[in-house]
């Protein structure tokens, strides 16, 4: 039966893994996203589902725990904030090359460095370009609300095993902290029984199973490139989501995802009172990214504004899927500080409407 | 090609006392002539053969010369990032207990990029069998300065010997390890005499056997050769070990049923 | 002599000549061949097969498990 709570986001993350069936869970305090962890210790889920949860010694050992335990076949995940991730981009590449699937949280705080622990959405580049070494990508989700923070593990775990690839979702501070209302889904059993490839137990009669992202014949490593190259174009083709805000009559678009999102829809609001028709896409997808209807919008608007707390990383996807045909500009604010809905309708006026 | 003398009236089935494990794959190992992490291969393969174990375990390479064990041993296989296999094995172990677990490092992959990942699984007490192959020296790579290189000892990046006051001093990772509560059985072995590997043996069944216990962690270290990194023949490099290694690491248990060994 | 016990077979071509098994045996039965295998390695063979007692300590410390060993058991 499903159940309505009032949780955090972080706790809602934590929660929804129990009841999505999540074999494991390894991670490593850091703020802000120290709750995935303790609320999962404090609700022992070993006893409610069997699920494993494990402090790690570091950042490095968890997300080497989630690749050894994704390499047999279970759903397991992990959680960190910016500078965690950092350290976690080793591991991620080794699964990405191993084709495994598995979920990464990223709560993400400004950077660079130690930077804040005040959210921030300045980790963009590193989770949709591929973040550790090698051509890869992660399947990118990016809530905005605390309910899809708890939707997002299912899907992200659904997506992560349908193209054995690590799934990322990309939050931050502020809808890792926030309390709203959540609708969680009834407990799923774990799973009983495992992907082929799965490393097991070598089946009598049956080849041994082997997981590792390494192949010295350099014709082989670049057929495997090829292959997962073309899982991406599989990925970008089907698994695009995202949300629209009064875009029918739309002049000018706003983009933004996560809590930027939240912040646009009132931004949207005010500019409409003053009689700017401006709508929102809201990428729910940043990797894959809706390339395709920005690019249509882009026919029916006169300029888009991106509106990240970054200094404008998503604006190049963005500019990408406009291929020059409108105007696009970039507003965000940086190193932890929140926008509000008013600054960003003055930056659409100043730097796409009057610019 | 000279004839074989073998004795055609003694080659037959019925007096057959020793031949390769099927556990090993045919696949001819691409290691150096002498080398003893082909022996050591193949011993752990032996006692998974004898213990019929071959469809419960799960193991896990490293980064360096024995990366491509998985090539080798025929049983599942994981190949972890440098020094991270008691990452995985921890997962692994937890997520199937009943299976057997086991680890293959070098000291680098062990001593240098994987110590916190080495200690932390050993302090936890993971029921996992950690094997340590120690040559002193990263062979993968040419010869270069491991944490285990002896002082004064030339490598590649120690080109006029280690000098221990500018490279620091080697690492005994195997003794820090027998400190911890959360090991059962710790031991130091070799593979260069058939006395040795008789014992090496035993050390090994008996690290794989303990992960039924669920009393902690073992870690059989071997101490072995590099002669291309020690620039040797095979004979000279094994005579090189007894006299330089085994002073500085010697031989036997250090800790046993959770007790060490005085 | 007639006390022969055992004999060895070596895998020619997968052994790589690295003459560790001829030291180890005790009865000084193995050398390296003067010829090679088809990698170029002086492989092992029983230089005196007459020896042989099956003691398989070859085979113990065979890096590469090029050695079967058998033995009459009398």
């Amino acid at each position: 039966m499903k159940e309505l709570k009032l949780m955090k986001g972080n706790e809602a993350i934590a929660e929804a893994a129990i009841r999505a069936g999540a074999d494991a869970y390894f991670g490593y305090p850091i703020t802000p996203q120290s709750e995935v962890l303790e609320y999962l210790m404090a609700e022992k889920p070993h006893e409610r589902t069997g699920m494993v949860v494990l402090q790690a010694e570091s950042e490095v050992a968890a997300i080497n725990m989630v690749y050894g335990g994704a390499a047999c076949g279970r759903k397991v995940f992990t959680s960190s904030s910016s500078p965690g991730i950092s350290l976690k981009q080793e591991g991620i590449s080794y699964i990405a090359g191993s084709e495994l699937p598995c979920l990464i949280v990223n709560v993400v705080r400004g950077g660079p460095g130690l930077g804040t622990i005040q959210p921030s959405q300045s980790d963009y580049f590193q989770a949709t370009k591929g973040g550790g070494h090698g051509d890869y990508r992660l399947i990118v989700l990016a809530p905005s609300s605390v309910q899809e923070m708890a939707d997002f593990v299912k899907l992200g775990f659904d997506l992560a095993f349908k193209y054995r690839n690590p799934a990322m979702i990309l939050t931050d501070g502020a809808i890792g902290q926030m309390m709203e209302k959540v609708w969680l889904e009834e407990q799923q059993p774990r799973m009983t029984e495992f992907p082929e490839w799965a490393t097991t137990g070598k089946k009598p009669g049956k080849e041994r199973n082997i997981i590792t992202s390494l192949d010295l014949d350099s014709a082989m490593q670049e057929k495997f490139n090829l292959k997962i190259q073309e899982k991406y174009r599989e990925m970008e083709e089907n698994e695009v989501r995202y949300e629209t805000f009064e875009c029918d009559d739309a002049e000018y678009l706003l983009v933004a995802y996560g809590t930027s999102a939240r912040i646009c829809q009132k931004s949207v609001q005010l500019a409409r009172e003053k009689g700017i028709k401006v709508g929102l896409l809201r990428p729910q997808t940043l990797f894959p990214f809706p390339k395709k209807k920005i690019s249509e919008m882009a026919s029916q608007v006169k300029g888009i504004l991106s509106v990240e707390m970054s200094a404008g990383q998503m604006v190049e996807d963005i500019k990408l899927s406009v291929e020059g045909k409108v105007k696009v500009g970039h507003f965000g604010r940086m190193g932890g500080i929140i926008h509000s809905a008013e600054e960003i309708v003055t930056a659409l006026e100043q730097k796409i409407i009057g610019g | 090609m000279a004839e074989q003398t073998v004795n055609k009236d003694i080659a037959k089935e019925e007096n057959l006392v020793f031949k390769k494990t099927s556990v090993l794959t045919d696949k001819v190992m691409h290691y150096c002539p002498g080398c003893g992490h082909g022996t050591a291969h193949r011993l752990i393969a032996e006692v998974i053969e004898e213990m019929n174990i071959q469809s419960e375990c799960i193991g896990i390479t490293p980064v360096g010369c024995s990366v491509l064990m998985y090539n080798y041993l025929d049983v599942d296989m994981q190949e972890a990032a440098h020094g991270r296999a008691p990452a995985l094995a921890t997962a692994v172990k937890r997520l199937m207990p009943e299976k057997f677990v086991f680890t293959y490092q070098g000291d680098g992959d062990l001593a240098a990029i994987g110590t916190a990942e080495t200690i932390h699984a050993a302090n936890r007490g993971e029921n996992i069998t950690i094997f340590f192959i120690n040559n002193g020296i990263y062979g993968m790579t040419g010869g270069q300065m491991a944490p285990t290189t002896l002082p004064n000892m030339k490598s590649s990046t120690s080109p006029y010997g280690r000098d221990v006051k500018m490279m620091g001093n080697p690492l005994k990772m195997t003794e820090l390890v027998a400190q911890l509560p959360g090991t059962y059985y710790v031991t130091r072995q070799a593979v260069h005499t058939p006395k040795d590997v008789r014992k090496a043996k035993k050390a090994i069944r008996k690290a794989f056997e303990n992960q039924k216990l669920e009393r902690g962690l073992s870690l059989v270290e071997i101490v072995s050769n590099c002669n291309s990194g020690w620039k040797m023949t095979p004979l000279q490099a094994n005579e090189w070990m007894v006299e330089n290694m085994f002073p500085f690491y010697p031989m036997g248990d250090l800790k046993v049923d959770g007790e060490m060994v005085k | 002599m007639a006390k022969v016990k055992g004999t060895i077979v070596v895998d020619i071509e997968r052994c790589k000549g690295c003459g560790l098994c001829p030291p180890a045996c005790p009865t000084n039965v193995i050398s390296l061949a003067k010829e090679v295998n088809a990698k170029g390695f002086h492989y092992a063979y029983m230089a005196n097969p007459d020896e042989c007692t099956g003691c398989v300590n070859c085979a113990l410390v065979c890096p590469d498990a090029v050695i079967t060993v058998y033995r009459k058991k009398n």
